[in-house]
């Protein structure tokens, strides 16, 4: 929060390492100080979101896909309705849906979004630079296994690969396999296995002996 | 042959992904909260579809220079630009005002 200086410039001086400025860092700045000036919403509106976004983790949904490891029919409605699932367990996912992709022992699913950047967002945090980068979304459509690899993520032949292209209207999370030697493990144990690179496919969840 | 725009790009040859990642910067930061707040339901003033025509309005040689919130903020000045929300004067003096402040906060840092 502000450190109680400054008020008409929506609080935020940039930091020394924000030195040399570039001209969109200035346009941004110049754009909301305008919106708060003409009283279209106000600074602390602008810090709460950010302070919103800032809490939106990947452990959000590792806390949900665990839920879906230990309780079956917990699975069923995640993978029915993940809006209603996910605020069973206090989680807002917001207003645009998600689908909820189950990875089995015969297929691996990969989310990627070609056009854009559409990402679960309010479930993991905002997409790492990657998800966005020209590679990525060129690639992971024609040749996923490739793609995986260059993630250390080896599918064998015999499991079907599947490529979900996400759009403005419907994002994806993907449930990964629940990892072999956790039988007694419980929730919080198992979240610790799950990580977003997982819940977009791109990487198996964590096995015990890496943690 | 398909006639594809720029950012329609599934599909086509790239080279490898880099994983490496950075943490956003606060400024970053701002333009998702602006972009979101204008969003609300109460005020309407973007959505995410004119958000995107904006980005994909810019153009090849822009959308590849610019890094991504570069874009989304571009995009959004320019529709709050056409929708008359704020007028290219106001933007330009506000930008020279922000750009004289902060050049004068880097001197007094130096």
């Amino acid at each position: 929060m502000s450190k109680g200086h400054s008020h008409d410039h929506a609080d935020y001086q940039p930091d020394i390492e924000d030195f040399p400025f570039s001209e969109r860092m200035v346009m941004t700045q110049a754009v909301a100080e305008l919106i708060v000036e003409k009283g279209i919403c106000t600074a602390d509106e602008l810090r709460q979101q950010i302070e919103l976004m800032d809490s939106k983790e990947p452990a959000l949904g590792a806390r949900l896909v665990a839920k879906t490891w230990v309780d079956p029919n917990y699975k069923a409605r995640v993978l029915d309705n993940c809006a209603k699932a996910a605020a069973e367990i206090g989680i807002d996912i917001g207003d645009i849906p998600i689908k909820a992709i189950e990875n089995t022992a015969d297929v691996h699913n990969i989310v990627v979004c070609t056009l854009c950047s559409c990402y679960p967002r309010l479930l993991i945090g905002l997409p790492p630079d990657w998800y966005k980068s020209r590679a990525y979304r060129s690639r992971a459509v024609k040749e996923p296994r490739k793609v995986l690899e260059e993630f250390g993520t080896h599918i064998p032949d015999n499991v079907e690969v599947r490529v979900h292209d996400s759009t403005a209207d419907l994002r994806y999370l993907v449930l990964p396999a629940r990892p072999d030697g956790t039988g007694d493990w419980d929730e919080q144990q198992l979240a610790r296995l799950i990580t977003r690179d997982s819940m977009v496919g791109v990487t198996p969840a964590k096995s015990p002996e890496d943690i | 042959m398909t006639i594809r725009r720029h950012h329609d790009m599934g599909g086509l040859e790239a080279g490898p992904v880099d994983a490496s990642e950075h943490d956003y910067a606060m400024w970053e930061k701002r333009v998702d909260a602006i972009v979101k707040v204008l969003s609300t339901p109460d005020r309407k003033l973007l959505s995410t579809d004119e958000l995107r025509r904006g980005i994909e309005e810019l153009g090849p040689g822009v959308y590849d220079e610019l890094s991504y919130y570069e874009r989304w903020i571009s995009s959004a000045t320019n529709l709050l630009l056409e929708k008359g929300v704020i007028t290219v004067d106001e933007l330009g003096k506000k930008m020279a005002e922000v750009e004289a402040r902060w050049t004068k906060d880097r001197e007094g840092a130096e």
